[in-house]
This record gives C-alpha cells, structure tokens and sequence, in this order.
C-alpha cells in the first residue's frame, strides 16, 4: 500500500523524476520495476484494459538518451503515468471501456498526453473505467470490473476505478483520470489515493472523449499530494484547442504546497456530509481537527442548493451524453452491425455495442431534451446548476475553503449495486456539486473507515483556487504521519 | 376571387473563408473525397470545435448589410442522426442568433423582412448509388432503391449562414428577384461567391396561398431547389397546387416537400408529424459568440457601397426614379461607373440607360471590359445627330471594349451628313409633294412619316429622323 508516502519514498513520482534526471537511475530499470509489480497482480486487480511494454520501453529509452546527451527530459523524467482509457493515445486503442470503439485507434494525442509526454512521462498503460465514464464502481465497462486492491471482493470506485487501483496497487505512481461527477475522487477515495478534480477550463478536454461536456475535467490521481501537485502543473495550463479553456498563465500549485493553513478559514459543508456513512463523518471531522489543530479556523457551512445537485446532475449530464455519443452509429469507425438499411445499421450498431448504463443515460437525456420536456426538465436543472453557483460565491466570501465528505461509504462489494442505478448514482452525491459550479476539489486519503477500508475527505475552492486547495490537503497528508 | 402567393425564402450561403468553421482544414471544393478532414471536421471522439474568426467577421458582414441587430449569440447543438454529419449533430445557432430583424429591398421597391441570419456548420455529402450487375452507378438524392451510399466529408464544417426572411415574398418573380439581390449584396460583402448552381447558395422555399387581405395560409417547405429556375417555377406550381387543392375543399397540409425538376411537380418528403424533435440545446463545447461594440462599428464602417444604394445614387445622378428598371439592371451589371461617365460627358441620361441596360448588360458584356470614354463619345455622336439609333447600336458593338467612335463610323459608311445636306434633302421633299405637305402644315402629323421616309429615300437611309422631323416642324412654322 502507497497511500502516506512521503516526497523521499522513492516510489513516488517526485523521487522518480529526481532520480532520473540526476542520473541516479534508469527509466527503463524503473517501467521494469512497475512493469514487473503490473504482471504480479493485475491479473486479480484489473486496473488496465491495455499494457504498452514495447513503446513504453522505448519512451523510457528515449529519457535515458536525453539524460546521457546532457539533455533535461523534463519534471516526470521517466515516471510510468497510467492514462484512462476515455483520453486519446495517438495510435494506441482507446475504448473509453465499450465495444462500439471496438478497434479504433485515435490519430492523435490528447492535449494531456502531449503534455505527459513533453515532460518525460512514460505512458504504460490505459486504465479500466465504467463505460464512457458512466458509473461509480467500474462494473459498467465492457471488458469486465476492476477490484479494489485493498479488497478484492470489493469495487475500487468509478469511474476512473482503473487509475485509482493502479495507483493504489503500486504499479504507477501517478495516473490521469476523469471526472464529470465525482469520477476521480470518488475512486480515490475507495482506494485511498489523491485524486483532484480541477477547475472547469484549468486542463485541456481536448482529446478525452467527451461524456458530458460542460462537466467533464480531467485530472491526476497520486499517491501523495506532492506527486498530484506535480502531474496537474504539467498537464494544466491554456490550449488554443479547447475553447472552454482558461486563458492566461497561471502560477504552479506545487511551490505552495508547504505553506500551511494558517489563518484560514474553512467551512465544513453539512450538505455534502452529514448524510455519510457514521464512520466516513468521523473522518471528516478529524480532518476538519487536524486543519484546526493547524491553524486554520472550522466553522459550518451550508449549500442549501447542493440538495437539488444529483437531480440536476443526472438531468444535464445525460443530455448532454445523448448528443455526445450519437457519433457512435457505425458508419466512421468503430463496431458496426449491419442492417436493411442506414437507420437499422444505426440502431443495430448502437444495440450492440452500448452497455445497459450508457442506453440508460442516453435515453434520460433525450428524454430530458424532447420538445415540450426541455425547459420542465434540463432548462430546470440549468436553474439549479446557478443556484447552486451562487451558494458557492456566497460560502467562498465566508470561507477560503470547504471541507466535505467525498464518498458517502467505504467501498462496497462488486455486484452491491448493479441492479439498483438509484444507490449506484447517490454514490455521487457530494462530489457532484464541484462539477455543477465549475469549481476545484480533491479527494485525500484520511483514514479507515470501521470496516478497516480507506476513506477520503473531499476539499473544495474557488475557481482557480488549487494552491490554496493543496495547502488544505499537504496539511491533512503532514497530519496523518 | 384571386389568391395570393406567399413566399419566404431560406437562404444558406457558404461564407468565403480561408478554412473551416471550427478547425484548419482549407475551405477548398474539387478534392479527392475524404482528403480535406481532420479530426475536429470529422467528429473524431475527444475532439473539439474552434471558432473561426474570419467566419464571424464574414457573418456580421451579413447581417450589417442586412440591416441586422448584431448581437451576442450563443452555438447550439441541432440533434439528428444522419450519416453525412460526422458527430450526428450539427453545431448552429436556435434560440440567440448571430443577426437578427433586418431587411432587404428590391429593385421593385419591395422591402421584404429578414427574421434572422445565424450561423452552422455544413454536412459532408452522401451519394446514394444504384448497384446492381452491370448497371452504371448512377447517383441520385434520394435514398430509395439505393443499394449502397459513399459519403465525402470534405464539405463537413465549411461554414454557412442562413439567411431566414419573412414571408413578404408575393410571387415566384419576386422570389427571383430577392435571390438575385440577396447575391449580389453577400457577392458586394466579401461574405460568399453565392453560386447557386455549384450549391454555395441553396435555397428552401415557404409556400403559402391566401386570399387578399387574409390570415397567412397553412404553408409547404419546399426542397431540392438547385437552380433560380427550379425556384421560380416550384413556387408557381406549389401555388397553383395549394390553389386548387382549397377551391376543391380541401386543406393545405403543412409539410415538406420535394422538388422534382423533371416532373415540374412538388412531392411531399415529410410531415409535419413525421417532423424530427432535434432536441436543440446549448453546445457546451463553444463559449458564447459576444463580438462588442468595436467590432461591430468596424464591421459596419468597412461595409462597402449596397446595390440598394447604388441604385438610388445613380437614379438620383440620371434624375430618375429610383425603382426605374433599367436604373436595377445597370446596377446589378455593375455599370454604374459607365453611367457616370456618361452623364458626366453630357450625354441625356435615358439615352445612357437604355443603351448600357441593352447594349452593354442586355448583350453579356463585362463591366470591367467596357471603355466607358467609347461609350460615352458613341452617344454623344447619337445625340448630336451625327450618328442614327441604328447606327449608334453598330458602332457601340465595336467600340465597347476600346476604339474611336468617329473612325468607325467612318469605317462602316456611316459618313456624316452635313447639316445643310440634310436641310436641302427635306426642301427637296417639301417641293416635291405639295399636297402632303399642305396637309401637314394644316396638322396632319401622320404625314411626319410620310416625309421622314422620302428624306431617307433620298440620303439611302443616313439621315436622322429626329432631325428631319425637327426641320419639318422649323419649315412648317417659318
């Protein structure tokens, strides 16, 4: 287990890229390494829907030559990234965890991934997920669920449960999520790893497969806050060609990780936590101590909107899914069923090659869309979207941060929730406002739950507020020691 | 009792950009299929649109020629599945568009409304072919019978507006009327070639019948309408159609209907129950299109000069009326500059316009291939009485594109008759019919042809008539 390593651990990314780069050691020597703990126990965990052993050797290779010419790879010198299998890999299958992208191969990078590249990463991997990011467990995927590595009867979270497990398992230090509801840290949670959740427009979606687009962020998960500081200041910053990006520069999250929280004010958000589970509650009020205990002043919060968050979720995120995926008919790329004519190819291809959980989204969001519906239902949860928007103006002129529950239980065992989409999606209840209002927050690990499995506590801040939401969480990571 | 036709047109024009609307791919025709794409153009998972700039400016150019509101707009997602749009739907604008409440006038005078002017994205194209053993692929528009479909994405994300009027269209000659000055005011912009023919103008007609006076009728859309002619003769027979089909009792459906060119009839495609819920919403990947005041006002400042206004500096240059047909068709001919020459050189300015508008524009001749200084000298010698009508329209097919008037003239026989010839060849008339020209003196003005034709007969046709029948009325008064 990972979870509480420190910067000097040389596990970590931080020591990894270090190490590289000083020449101390070899890239390659180290995807061996990860390569090697991959074979040992992805067979029980299944965090990957594909392993890349040759190009990711001759990317390491590549980093080991530009460290013997003299050359600086750059600040992940070598560090094996796993990527989600919902964020294009130019060349490299990228099945977003479904059958109807069956053999596509995307001819380009994401922007991410240009940028993982740019700064030395090796990419060794792309991760399971629930299919086209649509769940909380990973069991939607196509290609079968991943287990949590603290308990292999048991989900490791979703949909980015592929990332988080192989973080988790140790065989990558860092891995790139999604999240549109909670995606990354829901999982990092019930995997008790680092999981951020960026402001909206502060990373690139160029290049992962939309789901729902005003909603979707990509994002690192880690094993230390250090090392998630480290990935998002690489991967985040302006792109030309997303239009919802942010412009201008901004200042990296990694230099203020040591600053502490003194003085600050943090409101602890009864909405988004005190429907958890007793012993989730229990952490976040250790967490909401700890922060105390450094200085920081703990009062309650409240989002009287965030009651109304999952329904309005659940209203935007398929509508905008419904359009999103219609791409999916067979006729450019991917799987393709053929029929008597173009429309029946069209519902055959998508019969087939769409999993219950996806039809399930795709149908309430054209539902939510249909003429005569529209303005009761998605222009309702738009209505929503800005109330809640406003709660967290209002909480961010009380407070400089807030403090919640991430997932409301430990993990629970495969199969729990299948058969009930309402608990499945309840599971997103306090990550979901975050996504809603655009704003930043992560997950940290914080402790076991009764059941001796991890629990995170979520921090939120204001748009572009990530230094200061990962000083809150270098805090309650010192704390934990 | 009559009906009256009502018609409003939707007009989609390919802007003249450089590239697409939403990536780098050239915005180029006459590629090999499937050779003009990219990721973002073919809807490729994980890519995202980029607005270009060139096509807003081109699009705000549309609607300050139109006498718009130009206003911030938001993209929206129009949703339906169809294999030649790559993401199965098509990025546009619905409820906020780019250009809205404007107007456009006719040459006629007719102000016809414009509800909005927004901007989209184009589809790729499919081609339905016919297979079958040793049948040739032949391709159609339709998809019935068709045994297998190629679809070409290089058209996928050329960027169009469309252009939506109101329904103040009251015939199939006006329809034409409004298509021809709607091109040349998006030609006059810089916005769009607007070829209707080569499909970088495409227009659906709004068909309805009413009797005068009356609440607008139930209308038909009308589609595959792929020249001006196809327009003008659908919108007469979809009038005649609903005409007939009310004084028989019956009712006007509202639906979509086919054009079919051959049959010169309309054919219903789909109605109005059958109509697809496109389940329009916010494209969440674009931010909202606010262009601010500067833009606007440069936008407008750089607008060069309409055919509307052309037309009424040139009827006020000539001292005619504004609506004055030829005043239309010099100035849709681009003549405007010959005229002014004209009238600048002291020729009468109905003499310039019925010889540019027959002559010049009446025959093809390019504007820019004319020799406005030939011109203008050609009619000054018509005016002068030095050449004939007859003779002028000669020399004016010779001289259009450079060349002295006086020489050919000369060239073609055409030699001066010298005043004092003439005067002697009417006395010489006069003296000859003293009966006719009794008559004449006591009024009988058909007796004018009578000695107009003597006079020729005698010069062998180089004499004036307006000169001789001005020396008759001198003679006659002396």
């Amino acid at each position: 287990m990972t979870a509480g390593a420190t910067s000097r651990d040389p596990a970590t990314a931080s020591a990894i890229a270090a190490d590289v780069r000083a020449g101390r050691r070899r890239a390659a020597d180290v995807l061996d390494e990860h390569l090697a703990a991959i074979a040992a126990r992805e067979p029980d965990v299944h965090a990957f829907n594909l392993v890349l052993g040759d190009q990711a050797r001759s990317e390491a290779e590549a980093v080991d030559e530009a460290v013997a010419a003299g050359r600086d790879p750059g600040p992940l010198a070598g560090v094996p990234v796993a990527v989600k299998d919902n964020i294009c890999t130019r060349g490299v299958a990228t099945t977003c965890s479904s059958r109807i992208l069956e053999g596509w191969r995307p001819p380009y990078d994401a922007t991410v991934v240009t940028r993982l590249r740019r700064a030395g990463a090796v990419i060794v991997g792309k991760t399971n997920c629930d299919e086209f990011a649509m769940g909380s467990s990973t069991e939607s995927s196509a290609f079968g669920p991943t287990r949590n590595p603290h308990d292999l009867t048991r989900v490791p979270g979703g949909s980015s449960g592929g990332s988080a497990a192989a973080v988790a398992a140790g065989f990558v230090p860092v891995a790139l999520g999604s999240d549109t509801g909670g995606s990354i840290r829901q999982p990092a949670s019930l995997c008790g790893v680092v999981g951020v959740k960026p402001t909206y427009g502060a990373v690139s979606r160029y290049g992962l497969v939309a789901y729902a687009s005003s909603l979707d962020q990509v994002g690192p998960m880690a094993a230390t806050v250090a090392d998630a500081a480290l990935v998002l200041d690489v991967i985040a910053g302006h792109d030309p060609a997303d239009s919802t990006s942010i412009p201008g520069p901004r200042p990296g999250v990694a230099a203020a990780l040591g600053e502490g929280v003194e003085g600050l004010r943090v409101g602890l958000v009864g909405e988004l936590t005190s429907d958890a589970a007793p012993d989730v509650v229990a952490r976040v009020a250790a967490a909401a101590a700890a922060l105390e205990s450094a200085g920081a002043k703990v009062e309650d919060a409240s989002l009287p909107a965030a009651t109304y968050g999952l329904a309005a979720y659940y209203l935007i995120a398929p509508a905008e899914a419904s359009s999103n995926l219609a791409r999916y008919d067979g006729v450019r790329y991917g799987l393709r069923v053929d029929g008597s004519d173009t429309d029946a190819m069209f519902a055959a291809t998508r019969t087939a090659g769409f999993g219950p959980e996806v039809k399930r989204r795709i149908m309430l969001g054209t539902y939510a869309l249909s003429a005569g519906y529209y303005d009761a239902y998605y222009g309702q949860a738009q209505r929503v979207r800005t109330l809640l928007i406003r709660d967290f103006e209002a909480a961010f002129e009380r407070f400089d941060l807030l403090l919640a529950a991430t997932s409301p239980t430990t993990a629970f065992p495969l199969g729990a929730k299948v058969d009930d989409p309402l608990a499945m999606y309840l599971m997103d209840v306090a990550t979901i406002p975050a996504n809603l209002a655009g704003i930043p927050a992560m997950s940290v690990p914080y402790g076991a739950g009764d059941d001796g499995l991890p629990v995170g506590v979520q921090v939120l801040a204001p748009a572009l507020g990530e230094s200061l939401m990962f000083r809150a969480a270098a805090v309650l990571e010192r704390s934990r020691r | 009792m009559t009906w009256e036709t009502v018609v409003g047109l939707e007009v989609h024009c390919e802007l003249a950009t450089a590239t697409k609307l939403f990536c780098g791919c050239p915005n180029a025709f006459g590629r090999q299929p499937n050779t003009n794409v990219c990721p973002v153009c073919l809807g490729l998972p994980g890519s995202l649109p980029v607005l270009n700039r060139q096509a807003v400016e081109l699009a705000m150019r549309i609607g300050a020629a139109l006498h718009c509101d130009v206003r911030r707009s938001i993209f929206a997602r129009k949703n339906y599945f169809y294999p030649d749009m790559p993401k199965d739907y098509q990025v546009s604008q619905y409820d906020l568009p780019l250009n809205v409440g404007g107007h456009l006038d006719l040459p006629d005078g007719t102000r016809v409304g414009i509800e909005r002017a927004h901007m989209e994205e184009d589809t790729g194209k499919t081609t339905h072919v016919h297979g079958g053993a040793g049948g040739a692929p032949g391709a159609s528009g339709r998809i019935a019978g068709a045994s297998y479909a190629l679809v070409d994405y290089n058209r996928a994300g050329v960027p169009l507006v469309e252009i939506v009027s109101s329904p103040g269209i009251r015939s199939p000659e006006q329809a034409r009327a409004y298509v021809a000055e709607l091109r040349d005011v998006l030609v006059a912009t810089g916005a769009s070639d607007a070829r209707m023919e080569e499909g970088s103008m495409r227009v659906d007609a709004n068909v309805s019948v009413r009797r005068p006076g009356a609440a607008l009728g139930t209308r038909a859309e009308i589609k595959n309408l792929n020249s001006v002619r196809s327009l003008v003769r659908a919108i007469a027979f979809e009038a005649r159609r609903q005409a007939d089909l009310l004084e028989a009792g019956g009712a006007v459906v509202q639906e979509t209907r086919h054009w079919d060119e051959g049959e010169g009839r309309t054919s219903p495609l789909r109605s109005k129950e059958e109509a697809e819920d496109y389940r329009y919403f916010p494209e969440p990947d674009l931010v909202p299109l606010d262009p601010g005041e500067d833009w606007k006002a440069a936008v407008r400042a750089g607008l060069p000069v309409l055919p509307v206004e052309r037309r009424a500096a040139l009827a006020a240059a000539a001292g005619v009326d504004a609506t004055d047909p030829d005043v239309a068709v010099v100035v849709g001919a681009g003549l405007d500059g010959l005229l002014t020459t004209a009238l600048g050189a002291g020729v009468d300015a109905r003499l310039a316009l019925t010889r540019a508008t027959n002559e010049v524009a009446g025959r093809g001749v390019e504007a820019a291939a004319v020799d406005a200084g030939a011109f203008a000298s050609t009619l000054r010698l018509e005016q002068g009485g030095r050449l004939t009508a007859t003779q002028s329209k000669q020399v004016l097919a010779r001289v259009l594109s450079g060349g002295d008037p006086e020489a050919v003239a000369a060239e073609l026989g055409f030699e001066a008759l010298a005043g004092d010839t003439l005067a002697a060849a009417v006395d010489e008339a006069i003296a000859a019919n003293p009966g006719e020209w009794a008559r004449y003196r006591a009024g009988e003005e058909k007796l004018t042809g009578f000695f107009v034709g003597r006079v020729m007969a005698a010069t062998r046709g180089k004499a004036d008539g307006k000169a001789v029948t001005a020396l008759l009325r001198q003679r006659r008064h002396a």
